[in-house]
């Protein structure tokens, strides 16, 4: 691909030729498979290939599920409950499904963190990073009707819940939800409807993640240094990288192979642990949960949306300039897309020409703040609505915006940078030359 | 940091139990002890056994268990009564209406069991997994990390936990229990002791055991396949830890000549 030199197909015997003259997809895997890529990439790194993973076996374990399911109202909840008994391995196809959704958002928080502490946002990838984010919302979305499928009690509230909040949109917010749920409540014709778009959606999403894998494999990856690879010529790049195969499909598989580990530990052992007791109660619209929680996966940003109530100064202001148009709900709609809006200006909003977190020393402790905004927003967003987690939401919300709006713009002006290796090459050796004394130091102690 | 930061994200996965937040409420969950508990628990096909009986003696007069086919009784990894036993079973316990012949006969090992709305008490099927029995501390979840997530314990916890109090409330009698989310059910104290003929004389059928087998009973009819669940999950876990084992020194191996290359 375009940028870094490498090595491109030929096709070598007849076949090849033939083949390739018409149509080039050889090449085209063969270019992808082999990309140069920068050799201090450290264990953050693995994640892309955690979520392709984690999409094919959501994609796999889905369409299996689709043959024994009843998209009904009056037959969904009987049809999982036929899955788990009746269904050959009917129990581990819909375990691994209802956990796989939990590791792909476990892996897409961690790939989404790496990228904003190592700026992977920052150009030339923007395209990259946006891209991103759309997946990540499409993510959301499925997760969201997927959830609903199944016709318990969470399913049926939160669907209720969630499709509440477009309502709270001024004017046109009711025609909005009656058009999502395609009546005007919960129902029937909402299950069908998120039956279809929960199977479409992860199509679009597959499509994303090659313009997403198109787009990175144009501009190369970035890596902890934050310093691009050098391009002069062949021989001057492949001091910075190496090909993809077999490189990184090897230490990338390892990584898998650890993760899947931890993942069938948690599918054998304890499957329901991180889902809601109450969606093994059938969906019942004359009965409310005492609490309706969305899936942990969601609770930062359902933090954020609970947190402007409207006793907070903001939101009076805006429900005041705009003559009451914005509300205290649909000040917390606008929060929490908003919220997901910031992170995806992040490009745009951080002004340092600095890359990479790890040689800037202020950024660093922003960053590591970020991080434990985020479990504290995950943890208030399953609490209560009261005090005190309204007002620790308060603030913790206010600190994801800080951190977007005034905290990245600012930092570039005021930080200085420590000193960056001036190649990728002089970082990975300086990086072997410490694990190289620390093995030594080791092999010294067992040495009686 | 960035290690910190995989162990933090680890460490979300594992305490976020958002599960700890629905269903039950403040009762008192006594933590009694089941076989099925931990990694390698298994069903006690005895208790099974005598739950089944507690269930059909006792709560079937009020309660369905309409997921549940009746064939599952032979299952190995549950009661694991003979084909022939679960036919008379069948047959000499429940009614169901047959379309065919639009009327009720005797039922067959391929029915479920039968749906029991008489008095609107709740179908039983999931009851162990739509209860948790430990909450907290502080909605972290990580008590049922550690302790599981209770729903036989939370069951258990109820048919025992019946003060003897009893109040009139809007004409309908309510009875104080200390499991029940906020201490006062409509079930009548459905067990007392002696309820049931144990076939094994040296099980004595007194309150606490009877809870504890229909729990037991209930939880595997809520989660029939759980041994062989395990049983997948360590296998899993096994050859996954060999299979890193072996990606980890391949990688090694590769890696090998990059890192030595460079010394200069």
């Amino acid at each position: 691909m375009a940028g870094i030199p490498h090595d491109h197909y030929e096709p070598k015997s007849r076949g090849e030729k033939w083949l390739h003259k018409r149509l080039p997809i050889v090449g085209l895997l063969y270019d992808t498979l082999m990309i140069p890529t920068p050799k201090n990439l450290n264990w953050m790194w693995i994640w892309g290939i955690v979520l392709t993973f984690c999409l094919a076996l959501q994609i796999i374990t889905g369409i299996t599920l689709v043959m024994h399911y009843t998209p009904d109202a009056d037959l969904a909840f009987a049809s999982v409950e036929h899955i788990m008994r009746n269904v050959n391995g009917g129990w581990a196809l819909r375990y691994l499904h209802q956990n796989g959704a939990s590791l792909f958002f476990v892996a897409v928080y961690a790939h989404i963190f790496r990228g904003l502490y190592y700026g992977s946002y920052k150009t030339p990838r923007e395209v990259t990073w946006i891209i991103g984010i759309l997946i990540y919302l499409l993510m959301m979305g499925t997760a969201f009707m997927g959830y609903v499928l199944p016709w318990g009690q969470m399913s049926f509230w939160g669907a209720t819940v969630i499709t509440g909040l477009f309502g709270a949109i001024p004017f046109i917010g009711e025609t909005i939800q009656t058009w999502l749920l395609g009546g005007p409540a919960v129902g029937n014709y909402t299950l069908t409807r998120f039956f279809s778009l929960h199977y479409l959606m992860p199509f679009l999403i597959a499509g994303l993640v090659i313009v997403h894998i198109w787009a990175f494999h144009t501009t190369g990856n970035n890596n902890p240094t934050g310093v691009e690879v050098r391009r002069g010529s062949k021989a001057e790049a492949e001091k910075d990288t190496v090909p993809f195969w077999p490189y990184y499909v090897i230490k990338d598989l390892f990584a898998l192979a650890l993760i899947m580990a931890v993942f069938f530990a948690i599918v054998g052992f304890m499957p329901n642990y991180l889902g809601h007791p109450d969606n093994y109660i059938e969906a019942n619209p004359l009965a409310t949960p005492a609490h309706i929680v969305p899936e942990w996966y969601f609770l930062p940003f359902y933090a954020i949306l609970r947190a402007f109530t409207s006793e907070v100064w903001v939101v009076q202001i805006a429900s005041f300039v705009t003559g009451g148009i914005i509300d205290a709900k649909f000040f917390g709609v606008l929060a929490m897309f908003g919220a997901i809006a910031v992170m995806a200006l992040a490009p745009w909003l951080d002004t340092s020409s600095v890359r990479s977190g790890r040689y800037r020393p202020q950024f660093k402790w922003w960053f590591a703040l970020l991080v434990v905004d985020f479990f504290a927003l995950m943890w208030l967003g399953a609490m209560p609505a009261e005090e005190p987690y309204s007002s620790l939401s308060l603030i913790a919300s206010a600190y994801w915006f800080a951190y977007f709006l005034v905290i990245l713009p600012l930092l570039g002006v005021i930080e200085k940078p420590l000193p960056r290796p001036d190649t990728i090459e002089a970082d990975f050796d300086a990086h072997k030359a410490k694990a190289g004394a620390g093995s030594s130091d080791g092999n010294v102690a067992p040495a009686e | 940091m960035i290690k910190k930061f995989a162990i933090t994200a680890l460490a979300a996965l594992t305490f976020t139990a958002s599960g700890a937040f629905a269903a039950g409420g403040d009762g008192k969950v006594i933590d009694y002890d089941f076989s099925f508990e931990g990694p390698f628990g298994t069903y006690d096909q005895a208790q099974l056994q005598r739950g089944l009986q507690v269930y059909t003696q006792v709560c079937s007069g009020c309660h369905g268990l309409q997921y549940v086919p009746i064939r599952s009784l032979s299952d190995e990894s549950g009661p694991g009564y003979s084909d022939a036993q679960v036919r008379a079973y069948a047959a000499q316990n429940f009614q169901v209406y047959d379309e065919e012949i639009d009327d009720y006969r005797d039922a067959k090992p391929t029915d479920n069991f039968p749906v029991n709305e008489a008095v609107g008490a709740p179908d039983l099927s999931l009851m162990a997994k739509a209860r948790a029995g430990f909450h907290g501390p502080y909605g972290t979840g990580i008590n049922q990390l550690v302790k599981g997530m209770g729903g036989a314990e939370y069951i258990a916890s109820l048919l025992t936990g019946y003060t003897g109090e009893q109040k009139e409330q809007a004409g309908t009698v309510l009875y104080e229990n200390t499991a029940f989310p906020g201490g006062w059910i409509s079930m009548a104290p459905p067990l007392y002791g002696d309820d049931v003929a144990y076939a094994n004389p040296d099980v004595a059928p007194t309150l606490e055991q009877e809870a504890k087998d229909v729990a037991a009973f209930l939880m595997w009819t809520a989660e029939p396949k759980m041994m062989a669940r395990k049983q997948a999950g360590f296998v899993g876990v096994v050859f996954l830890t060999i299979l890193s084992v072996l990606l980890y020194l391949t990688n090694k191996r590769i890696w090998k000549p990059i890192k030595a290359r460079q010394t200069r």
